[in-house]
């Protein structure tokens, strides 16, 4: 029998080696190249006003971003409360009412459908729900956009958090005659506390960073946000978004650079973290 | 007291109360998709009836005289999107791959978890990184050697003007963009070939590179193809990381160099001044947006679940 | 100990040792297997008696941590040598796997594949040799007009002989087979026994088992492992009717393992 060459083979083999190592590098030197510039460029405008003065208007050279800080801070608490106890109760009712059933089926393909909804499109539907009737841009407002896009997120992880929940400990706290209500909080939830924490923590991360959404609900601002509820409200990446793109002054798009490493920190310290301390929970 | 209570009360009835309660939260999943589609398209309403069908296939944008067309920014998401899905694509597969069959254990390790934390990161900073870094590299280097070098100017899709900007510049950063997601999901996917299954193809005598694409790829085929679904989707509806770099005119894409426009960017741009028909105009350019993502979605998900079933029977 | 004509020897391990990291899995082995002779290697499980099949065609090499030291002599050759061509080594030796392992291709592709990969052959030359090596592995009648069908549709038995086919085709001089009956039912079993005894007059097969039945049916020979040490080897008449050693004795007898 005729045989086919070893040498066409390998040299196809060894092609393919070669080309996969050129794509990663050149993937981690983009990569690299991205969070050096997002470093280099960031850590030139940090100081301590940096953190605590409030943003300027144009054409004043000093100033910070401190209210954008704490703006983002409570738009995303604002998110959590708005978007989290609707996403773990809806996830409760997947896992613990809904297995195995249609309507359950339907409510996972509604959530995995929610998920990949352009974000920019929950700031149209905030908008027209909340700052259209109110005619007012708020930071409640982005609260609300940003807790659409956290709840299909929260409600997924809760459910597969709590499936890893072993029916033995489900039958054994019910057998006790505890309520069912009683028995997913005290019992069920408490054994998949540490996995629901970082399934809101991880969602949290996943909305930080957003801009679209609070484009036409949140806006921004000069202030310090303390009228959260009925005024547009200093956020951080809003602010980027100005800075970066309308305003022609260096500083402040130095100012920009040092917002957008902020971000980037505190979104990359929530996944290292969140992987690092429950790192043998699967499904995250 | 407490004994007294208990005979009054139906036990069962905080039971109940708690199942409604979660059940409505969970319902909640739908019934925000069904309000989001519902509100945009109330909301689109005005315009539906000013332009009707024309709306979808005019390419003005003039407020002037407040007429509007959806051309512009639809073909603008078509061709950004390609872009990104025909470069990140094939450079996550064949990084998935290798990181999955090839790499050594030292790097395909840590560069495993660079991908998973790099598909968190905020698409406002590669936006923001393509305008102040990849704008200029773009006009200072690679446009000129694609445009002048290669001789690619006089072919119908390469315009020969150039500015940094444009659907090329917006394609690449968007397949940055993406590319840390598809591959992760790629990676997982060929991580599902049992390993048993490889040995025995290695144990034929074939070399990497066969059992990667004779096995593993067939083997996880339709889980790529989900993984490119998923890529889309995102790839789609994306803002940031498009509106700093895409030049943000309404025209038709007639050059990859040229400056153009997404329904996303266009949205960014133009709704927070907008008024009346304008505004309206918007919303339908959002329902095009989301009846598009809604499609992509639902084909990814339909897909998967079908994939999950037959893994699950075998 | 056991006298074996030198040549007859068709695989043979010198002091071979094996690691999985620091653990040492195989210590000082020394084995000869005869050509076209069915050697069974038994022992309760960990006593190493999978790895060194996996020695044999050098697969444990796909995993980092997994080393060996010593020779292990095949054809005159010592096969751990870095210049021995791992790719044309293991078109040499086909494997069997403790599960089937039907590749997510059609019946005929399974069985075309590893032809396809070491011979340039013409379409017609591949269909009679897929026939061949489905009629090597007595499957052919089965699947004859199923051979556009997924290999994976298969029943478990079906497709552990569909691999023995796939291994077969490639015209491979030695096959080790890893308890290849371990997830087969007791018919497919029967039928893989039967087919072990006619593969024997072409091929030298090693087979890994811990079904002490199953060696004294088939096997000619047979090695007991014991925790990484060649405890006994002999003719499997031998061993199974008056071991000379007592730990042996104590095994097939079911005292431990």
């Amino acid at each position: 029998m005729k045989r086919r060459g070893m040498f066409f083979r390998k040299a196809l083999n060894f092609t393919v080696k070669l080309w996969s190592i050129f794509f990663v590098a050149l993937a981690v030197t983009i990569i690299a190249w991205v969070l050096f510039t997002v470093f280099r460029s960031g850590l030139k405008a940090f100081s301590w006003t940096f953190f605590t003065e409030s943003t300027k208007p144009y054409g004043i050279p000093d100033g910070g971003i401190g209210n954008a800080l704490l703006g983002t801070l409570f738009i995303t608490a604002g998110a959590v409360i708005i978007g989290v106890p609707p996403g773990i109760l809806g996830g409760i009712y997947l896992s613990e009412f809904a297995q195995g059933r249609k309507r359950g089926n339907i409510i996972r393909f509604s959530a995995n459908v929610m998920m990949g909804i352009p974000s920019i499109l929950c700031g149209l539907f905030i908008y027209a729900l909340l700052v259209y009737t109110t005619k007012h841009f708020s930071g409640l407002a982005g609260s609300a956009a940003l807790a659409i896009i956290m709840f299909p997120v929260v409600l997924r992880t809760t459910e597969d958090m709590l499936q890893m929940v072993p029916d033995s400990l489900r039958e054994s706290a019910l057998a006790l005659g505890t309520p069912r209500w009683r028995a997913t909080f005290s019992v069920i939830c408490r054994a998949a506390k540490s996995g629901l924490i970082t399934g809101v923590l991880l969602a949290v991360a996943r909305v930080g960073g957003e801009t679209a959404p609070l484009l036409f609900t949140a806006l921004w601002s000069d202030d310090w946000p303390f009228r959260f509820f009925t005024e547009p409200t200093a956020n951080l990446t809003v602010t980027i978004n100005e800075y970066a793109t309308n305003s022609p002054f260096d500083v402040m798009h130095t100012r920009a650079w040092g917002a957008a490493l902020v971000i980037s920190i505190a979104i990359l310290a929530l996944n290292i973290f969140c992987r690092l301390a429950f790192k043998d929970k699967k499904g995250i | 007291m407490a004994i007294l209570k208990k005979q009054f009360v139906n036990p069962e009835l905080p039971d109940r109360l708690f199942r409604v309660l979660t059940a409505g939260a969970a319902w909640l999943a739908m019934l925000l998709l069904v309000g989001l589609v519902g509100q945009l398209f109330y909301c689109a309403m005005p315009a539906v009836r000013r332009f009707g069908f024309r709306f979808l296939v005019a390419s003005e944008w003039d407020p002037v005289n407040n007429i509007y067309g959806a051309l512009p920014a639809v073909t603008g998401t078509l061709v950004t999107t390609a872009i990104a899905i025909v470069i990140a694509v094939p450079i996550s597969f064949i990084v998935a791959m290798y990181l999955v069959e090839s790499a050594p254990h030292w790097l395909s390790v840590p560069i495993s978890h660079t991908l998973d934390l790099l598909a968190a990161i905020p698409s406002i900073i590669y936006g923001m990184w393509g305008l102040f870094v990849f704008v200029p590299f773009m006009q200072t280097y690679i446009q000129p050697l694609l445009a002048d070098r290669l001789g690619l100017k006089h072919l119908a899709f390469f315009g020969p003007e150039y500015n940094g900007f444009g659907f090329l510049t917006a394609g690449i950063i968007l397949a940055l963009m993406i590319l840390p997601f598809i591959c992760a999901v790629m990676r997982d996917v060929f991580r599902l070939v049992p390993n048993v299954l490889r040995e025995s193809a290695f144990g034929a005598g074939a070399t990497h590179w066969e059992v990667t694409y004779d096995i593993a790829l067939k083997y996880g085929a339709r889980g790529l193809l989900g993984a490119v679904f998923l890529g889309l989707g995102r790839a789609v509806g994306e803002t940031m990381a498009i509106l700093f770099v895409i030049g943000n005119v309404q025209n038709l894409p007639r050059s990859l160099f040229g400056s153009g426009t997404t329904i996303a960017a266009t949205l960014a741009n133009n709704f927070g001044e907008a008024e009346g028909i304008l505004k309206s105009s918007l919303f339908e350019l959002g329902l095009i947006l989301l009846l598009t993502a809604l499609g992509i979605q639902v084909l990814a998900q339909l897909w998967l679940n079908r994939i999950r079933k037959q893994m699950g029977e075998q | 100990m056991l006298n074996l004509n030198a040549d007859e020897i068709k695989i043979s391990t010198r002091h071979l040792n094996f690691y999985y990291g620091k653990h040492q899995a195989l210590f000082d082995n020394n084995l000869d297997i005869l050509t076209n002779c069915v050697t069974a290697v038994i022992g309760p499980s960990g006593c190493g008696k999978s790895t060194y099949l996996r020695c044999l065609n050098r697969i444990f090499e796909l995993y980092r941590d997994q080393r060996t030291e010593g020779e292990i002599i095949i054809d005159g050759r010592n096969i751990l040598d870095k210049t021995v061509d791992v790719l044309e080594l293991r078109r040499k030796i086909g494997m069997i796997f403790q599960k089937p392992t039907p590749f997510p291709m059609s019946v005929f592709d399974n069985v075309a594949y590893g032809l396809k990969l070491h011979f340039r052959l013409s379409r017609k030359e591949v269909g009679e040799r897929v026939e061949k090596a489905l009629i090597g592995a007595s499957l052919w009648d089965e699947v004859k007009d199923k051979l556009k069908r997924n290999g994976m549709a298969l029943s478990g038995g079906q497709q552990q002989r569909l691999c023995i086919a796939r291994a077969i085709a490639a015209e491979p001089e030695i096959l080790l087979m890893d308890e290849p009956t371990s997830a087969v039912d007791p018919v497919g079993t029967l039928k893989i026994e039967d087919l072990i005894e006619e593969l024997k007059t072409r091929f030298t097969l090693v087979i890994v088992t811990h079904n002490m039945q199953q060696a004294a049916r088939v096997s000619d020979y047979t090695a007991f492992f014991y925790q990484g040490q060649i405890v006994e080897y002999n003719r499997t008449q031998k061993i199974f009717t008056s071991p000379d050693r007592k730990q042996t004795e104590d095994y097939i007898t079911g005292r431990f393992g």
